[in-house]
């Protein structure tokens, strides 16, 4: 039975897509069969940050309703044959998600897959609900800032009231934070709340921590997961993510501020 | 940090500790909102209003909050009133 994971926030435009497309992108490299669904009905997204926009054909909500098959509607990645997307709908019906619907898909991919990740879309309405309702796991995606920090908060007392487990009386979510956009040399002049901050005010297991990156908005223009830029500092924070959430002791990195070499130094200002 | 910026910085407080402790005490307040019976938002609306039959008070002069001592559930109902003139 896979695992499901949704990638989720409250607050828009802090990284869940590039977060999940990275994560599904790493979970695939180490060899599970990862699948990626994108909740955001009538905002489609996923597909152009992984660069398969062009090969959508059908989409989850036409699995759901049945005008589809998965096999038709997933789209297998070309980089990495472990991997699979499953595009939103650009319908505006944004009740075409039904419970009992991605109930029966999830179930269906489960037999099939190690790993689902459930993009939700910003918000807490009707497609961010549906997004967290199957989860075992879910990676709250937070800028040190404070909307980002609040709405992450808010989040966390949905996923333990709205969710399967929480209904059924089943064990918790398990719920871990990952920072994003996050700048040492800010931080370092008091400008942005640290990682020890938004721990201590969130109080939740702190998975990965990626730096703010031009790598990521080159990523995104090219329709590459931002994992696979291994010079960049960015994808290597995402590989880190990726195995600690398998369960390896890895120290976090990119925390602090790069020092500066010779020339920096004689030419501080 | 430079030595110039050590000492600017001293004494003034930098925005992210303002953002933290802001944070710090909204958060607790909306959780314990959140952890509360769901009554508790209308039970104060009310109480406020039967407050106001007598006395002048703000939206914010009452608080209502419930807390756990022991085994006892403690319903705790705070009333600032205006000082008198």
């Amino acid at each position: 039975m896979a695992r499901i994971m949704v990638v989720t926030s409250g607050k828009g435009g802090v990284g869940k897509t590039t977060t999940a497309a990275a994560f599904g992108m790493g979970l695939a490299l180490r060899g599970y069969k990862t699948a990626v669904i994108d909740f955001d009905v009538g905002l489609r997204n996923l597909d152009l940050i992984m660069g398969c926009e062009r090969r959508v054909v059908y989409d989850f909500v036409n699995v759901i309703s049945g005008d589809a098959n998965l096999n038709q509607a997933l789209i297998r990645d070309k980089r990495c044959h472990q991997l699979y997307v499953l595009p939103a709908s650009q319908t505006k019906d944004k009740e075409a998600l039904t419970l009992e619907g991605v109930g029966r898909v999830l179930e269906a991919m489960g037999k099939d897959f190690d790993y689902i990740l459930c993009d939700s879309p910003a918000g807490i309405e009707h497609g961010a609900n549906m997004a967290m309702y199957y989860a075992d796991d879910a990676l709250v995606v937070t800028n040190p800032e404070v909307s980002s920090v609040r709405d992450s908060d808010r989040m966390l007392g949905i996923l333990s009231s709205k969710s399967r487990r929480a209904e059924n009386g089943d064990e918790p979510i398990r719920e871990f934070l990952l920072l994003t956009r996050y700048n040492p040399v800010r931080v370092a002049s008091g400008d942005m709340l640290s990682v020890e901050d938004v721990q201590e005010i969130l109080a939740l297991e702190l998975l990965g921590v990626i730096p703010e990156s031009e790598a990521v908005l080159n990523a995104s223009n090219s329709g590459v997961p931002v994992i696979l830029d291994e010079t960049s500092h960015a994808g290597q924070a995402y590989a880190d993510l990726v195995s600690r959430y398998l369960g390896e002791d890895l120290p976090h990195r990119f925390l602090d501020v790069p020092k500066k070499g010779l020339f920096g130094r004689l030419f501080k200002g | 940090m430079n030595l110039l910026g050590y000492f600017k910085n001293k004494n003034k407080k930098t925005s992210a500790s303002v953002a933290k402790e802001r944070l710090q005490i909204l958060v607790a307040h909306e959780r314990a909102a959140r952890n509360g019976p769901s009554y508790l938002p209308q039970l104060q609306m009310e109480l406020l209003d039967v407050v106001r039959k007598y006395v002048k008070v703000d939206q914010e002069a009452i608080t209502v909050s419930v807390g756990q001592e022991g085994n006892q559930e403690i319903l705790e109902l705070n009333v600032t009133l205006p000082e008198s003139e």
